[in-house]
């Protein structure tokens, strides 16, 4: 089988906004050690943050008994991270664009748009209790 | 770990915030504390220097969106200044440069309180 040098790290974290800077870390690591650019590091950090901020907020409401699953698979072409909740979940198509957020001086609302602006690839699989599913592909 | 800091330096009416570390969805209270005891001075002239933030989320964005239309309703504004590209792309991403004055150092924003023209 050809595995394409497939890599996974994985993560287990309380969900609490103090944890956001290890959980950056642990990221920026991984894409450090793969040469990324300092950019693309940046962005991935960025995609990883909002996502995990988005869990704590709202799906778990900042119940920090809860834990967030992040799972991080790295090949030769891309880096692939899947961050898991079992909170209540979203409706990811029902949000408004970052342009109308703006212009309404709304204070939220930006981080799933900076996600898809900075990842190749973002698809959401939400099933509010069970298990919710953001995944985000960057290609290198 | 990096934490997030801000000290204030006043210069007349025109307060400058300087900004340090990360700010996200965790330190962004601080920052927003800060910016609250402003408003509470009546002190509407306000720039944030970003010289040494070296990250920001979209909880960081939302504290300048929470607090720009009381300051600009009482004749002031919140101008950035000496934002690191990195910082300054996350801005650019969702459409800041539209709404918020971003210069190049704390003297440049200085001037445009003052009125005074720009050397550049």
């Amino acid at each position: 089988m050809n595995t394409d040098n497939l890599n996974t790290f994985s993560m287990q974290i309380a969900s609490r906004t103090d944890n956001l800077e290890i959980i950056r870390m642990f990221v920026a690591d991984i894409a450090k050690n793969l040469g990324m650019t300092e950019e693309a590091v940046y962005e991935i950090e960025l995609a990883v943050d909002e996502a995990c901020t988005n869990v704590i907020k709202h799906a778990y409401r900042f119940d920090s008994t809860q834990y967030i699953d992040i799972t991080v698979q790295t090949n030769s072409r891309k880096l692939t991270i899947i961050i898991s909740d079992r909170g209540v979940g979203f409706n990811p198509d029902q949000l408004e664009s970052p342009e109308l957020r703006i212009k309404k001086h709304a204070r939220g609302g930006l981080g799933i748009a900076l996600i898809r602006k900075v990842m190749d690839e973002v698809t959401f699989d939400i099933h509010p209790g069970q298990r919710n599913e953001v995944r985000m592909v960057k290609y290198f | 770990m990096n934490g997030f800091e801000v000290t204030r330096r006043d210069h007349q009416e025109i307060s400058t915030l300087f900004i340090k570390g990360h700010l996200d969805a965790h330190t962004y209270p601080r920052f927003e504390t800060e910016l609250q005891k402003l408003i509470d001075e009546k002190r509407y002239k306000i720039i944030v220097d970003f010289r040494d933030l070296s990250y920001i989320s979209s909880a960081g964005l939302g504290v300048f969106m929470g607090f720009i239309e009381t300051v600009r309703d009482h004749s002031g504004d919140i101008k950035l200044c000496t934002m690191p590209p990195k910082v300054f792309k996350v801005f650019d991403l969702v459409g800041f440069p539209s709404l918020y004055e971003i210069l190049s150092d704390d003297q440049e924003a200085l001037k445009r309180f003052e009125n005074r023209p720009s050397e550049t």
